[in-house]
């Protein structure tokens, strides 16, 4: 059978585009909040004056006449990551990892020139990555390095985990693998392994790639059965202080392990996808469920947490959550 | 809940007030739901002729009443010099021509067209009988009419079978002495109505005589014939003086009711009237519009035909818009097509109705298809992103151009319909293919090339469908019934089909969550 049921889907809980357009983002994200995390500069300074940990920013440019100063905000860094500051869904991201004289190298180990980076940049500018095609800017971060954990799962780039965060509760989780389909970047639909990994526990539940389930990473070869992700209670932490951040109540938090600094914030999403109930094998809905029976949202995202951990975590209670029906079928 | 209630009944609401205004229409004013009904439009030609004795001459014709259930399309008074007027007369309209001097022999024509409409004439309510004027018959006559008279009466129950069975009696084929002494066989026609409505008065019945046309196509040099109409009950009843059957004959224009003459003469002689009577065959929907124009109903005065034509048929494109906009959105929300741009499908779409099906996909794909090796070639020349816009978009307009040309030398004709595709569009969606090559690799520029194609091609078999065009351009409030549909739409949260694709494998999932 190439297609599901839609009454099986809808038994398991799976949210599709239309309801989670419809019941989450619209009902739960007030679009005056969108500017947040769609600046990807915004979020860094929230993110910053939260004490949260982010990468270390090298350098922005606004104007296209700022070009020319590339070279010299580059000139001291031998690995860095150029990103559109309103871009979508990783478009637009340069990673260099090696600078040697005048070849800048990217992680697949092609080489390219200054010129090539500027030109990257200019496009950035001019809005080619941006929602909407609105002129934009650019932002230079430091590297992250690749935790000696992710050593293995990982081909040429840096792993990120996506933590779906609903009005403040952790509810799923996944762990973004590049691959070498995937050409270094981490999103599913470009050919990264997804990982869903259980909130209690931190440990992987299930991979796929292009929607099939793998049991090993397909470059590497590497079983996922005995990955755990350290610091889960940290990153668990990190994504839920992201609603008192925001504000929004269906986002997604892009968070990565670095080798020196640990776990750290690199984006928010305001749309976040839904492969990730692929990745986990589970839908949405009953966890959705959940958190909207609650009568009050928790302040301290620590008690939300050890909240979400007790009952989200499939390993540990691998029979509950059985509760379908989510506020998104409720007339508003 | 209750914004819901309140969501539904605005649905409810806008469809309801789309419907009432299509069914207003299609039952009050006549619109054909389908472009291809057809109304037969007759039209009739008196043809009048007569010498003239030299003097002044007053030529006064009978003209047909002005009922509901015949519409007037045209009418044509057509004679060498004459004066001509239209009088209105308590028996009916009578054009009138005039001449202060002429001698010889002289023609004057009348032409009407005219088709009959679905409406029911009511009887007017002053159109009451006079008193029956008894006749004054000698007396051989006057004791035969008593004696069929009386036979008659014994023969029947009520006034409507009384008239029926004395118009059989009269016609009958073996006729008694009394029906020969009235009617012989030589009689004309008017005298034998004259003679059934002097019956009827004897019985103290109010009758009168009426003239009318049967309609036929290609008839020439034919006459009025005469009904017989008796007040029965309150009413006109049209009684065939030949078969004393009841009704009026399908195709049968009634021409003048009651005595006045049909044609009068002042001044002339050997006057002559004969009538021809050609049918075609027009769009019914012409016709509504131009009575309903010509009567100014509120909601077509107001309306797009009210406007020049060539407004007329820009509005003919535009009201196709919604029914493209609707399939992209049963497209995106219900199938889960991805598609470049969201609502690029429907200007090409557009452009398909203009280029034919075929050889539009051959142009939009050798256009993008060209383009995208082109600007491959741009996106090494490190432009500016405005510049590089720029620059496709002059690269598609070569592209058309050469397209053009290169087609007119080989004769290709259907080829130089290139210009229809919007440049603009063409050129966003060779950059954004371009950019999605780069970065997300062909499959996803197939994938949404592929999507973007096949939301256009089927938007163009609804937007060049005959039946809809018609109905989008000539019911426009079709747009508020797909306004409702859109706005449920909406409101749709299950899942679509390319959903059903995506979490397939979910579905063998077993209960405790493990694979």
């Amino acid at each position: 059978m190439f297609l599901a049921s839609p009454k099986k889907l809808r038994s398991f809980g799976i949210i599709g585009m239309n309801q989670r357009n419809f019941g989450l983002i619209s009902r739960y994200n007030p679009r005056h909040l969108y500017p947040l995390v769609d600046d990807k500069l915004k979020t860094k300074l929230l993110a910053q004056q939260a004490g949260i940990t982010v990468p270390k920013l090298l350098g922005t440019l606004h104007y296209q006449h700022d070009v020319k100063l590339l070279k010299e905000i580059l000139g001291p860094y031998n690995q860095f990551v150029i990103k559109p500051v309103k871009g979508s869904g990783g478009k637009g991201i340069l990673v260099i990892v090696e600078h040697d004289h005048n070849l800048y190298f990217k992680p697949s180990g092609d080489a390219i020139q200054l010129v090539d980076i500027e030109r990257h940049v200019s496009n950035i500018l001019s809005g080619l990555h941006s929602l909407g095609g609105k002129p934009d800017s650019v932002m230079i971060e430091s590297l992250i390095q690749l935790d000696p954990v992710f050593s293995g799962y990982s081909y040429e780039g840096i792993p990120d985990i996506r933590i779906i965060v609903f009005r403040g509760y952790p509810i799923m989780a996944m762990l973004r693998l590049t691959t070498h389909a995937s050409d270094g970047k981490a999103n599913l639909h470009q050919g990264a392994v997804g990982v869903g990994i259980d909130i209690g526990t931190g440990g992987a539940l299930h991979a796929v790639q292009f929607g099939e389930t793998v049991l090993y990473h397909p470059d590497t070869r590497k079983t996922f059965s005995e990955l755990f992700i350290p610091h889960w209670d940290k990153l668990l932490q990190l994504a839920a202080a992201c609603y008192e951040m925001t504000g929004l109540g269906y986002l997604g938090a892009d968070l990565v392990l670095d080798r020196d600094q640990g776990p750290m914030i690199i984006e928010l999403n305001a749309r976040p996808g839904l492969s990730i109930q692929v990745a986990n094998y589970a839908g949405l809905a009953p966890r959705v469920a959940v958190i909207e029976t609650l009568k009050t949202i928790d302040p301290d995202p620590q008690a939300r947490v050890i909240f979400s951990k007790k009952q989200f975590s499939t390993a540990l209670n691998p029979h509950a959550l059985r509760l379908q029906h989510t506020r998104c079928d409720d007339p508003r | 809940m209750h914004t819901n209630l309140r969501f539904y009944l605005l649905v409810i609401l806008i469809m309801g007030l789309g419907v009432g205004l299509i069914l207003y229409k299609h039952f009050i004013l006549g619109f054909p739901l389908l472009p291809d009904d057809k109304t037969p439009v007759w039209t009739i030609e008196a043809k009048i002729d007569f010498s003239a004795r030299g003097g002044p001459v007053v030529v006064s014709f009978a003209l047909p009443p002005e009922t509901p259930d015949i519409a007037i399309i045209k009418e044509d008074f057509a004679s060498p010099d004459y004066g001509f007027s239209e009088l209105a007369s308590p028996s009916g309209r009578r054009a009138q021509w005039s001449k202060r001097a002429v001698k010889g022999a002289q023609t004057t024509y009348y032409r009407l067209s005219l088709y009959e409409t679905d409406q029911i004439t009511s009887s007017i309510a002053a159109d009451l009988p006079s008193e029956p004027e008894k006749p004054e018959f000698d007396e051989v006559l006057n004791t035969a009419a008593i004696t069929l008279l009386d036979q008659v009466r014994n023969r029947s129950a009520n006034t409507e079978i009384f008239t029926r069975e004395l118009i059989t009696a009269l016609n009958s084929k073996v006729p008694s002495q009394n029906q020969s002494l009235l009617l012989s066989e030589r009689s004309s026609d008017d005298y034998k109505t004259h003679l059934i409505i002097n019956l009827l008065a004897m019985e103290g019945i109010s009758a009168r005589i009426v003239r009318g046309l049967y309609l036929e196509d290609g008839r020439r040099r034919q006459s009025l014939t005469n009904f017989v109409e008796v007040y029965i009950g309150g009413q006109w009843l049209l009684f065939n003086q030949n078969s004393g059957i009841h009704g009026k004959p399908e195709n049968f224009l009634i021409w003048q009711r009651g005595d006045e003459s049909l044609l009068d003469v002042v001044g002339g002689k050997n006057s002559q009237i004969s009538f021809s009577i050609i049918k075609n065959l027009q769009s019914t929907r012409n016709l509504v519009v131009r009575d309903s124009m010509s009567k100014q109903a509120g909601i077509i005065d107001f309306s797009i035909y009210s406007l020049p034509i060539e407004q007329q048929n820009a509005f003919k494109m535009i009201l196709l818009l919604p029914i493209g906009a609707l399939i992209v959105v049963i497209m995106r929300l219900l199938i889960g097509l991805r598609t470049s741009g969201t609502f690029m499908p429907i200007l090409i779409a557009l452009a398909l109705i203009q280029t034919t099906l075929l050889t539009g996909i051959v142009i939009f794909l050798t256009v993008v298809g060209t383009g995208l090796l082109i600007r491959s070639y741009l996106s090494r020349l490190n432009l500016l992103f405005v510049a590089r816009i720029s620059a496709v978009i002059i690269v598609v307009i070569v592209i058309m151009a050469s397209i053009s040309i290169i087609s007119n030398k080989l004769g290709l004709d259907q080829a130089l319909t290139v210009t229809f595709f919007p440049m603009i569009i063409l050129s966003w969606t060779i950059e954004r293919m371009s950019v999605l090559w780069e970065e997300d690799g062909p499959r996803e520029v197939l994938i949404q090339g592929g999507g973007s194609l096949l939301t256009a091609v089927i938007a163009y078999l609804f937007m060049s469908n005959r039946t809809i065009e018609y109905l989008s351009f000539n019911f426009p409030e079709l747009m508020l019934v797909n306004l409702a549909f859109i706005l449920l739409l909406g409101q749709y949260t299950g899942y679509r089909l390319s959903e059903l694709y995506r979490f397939h494998s979910l579905e063998r999932r077993n209960v405790s969550g493990k694979p």
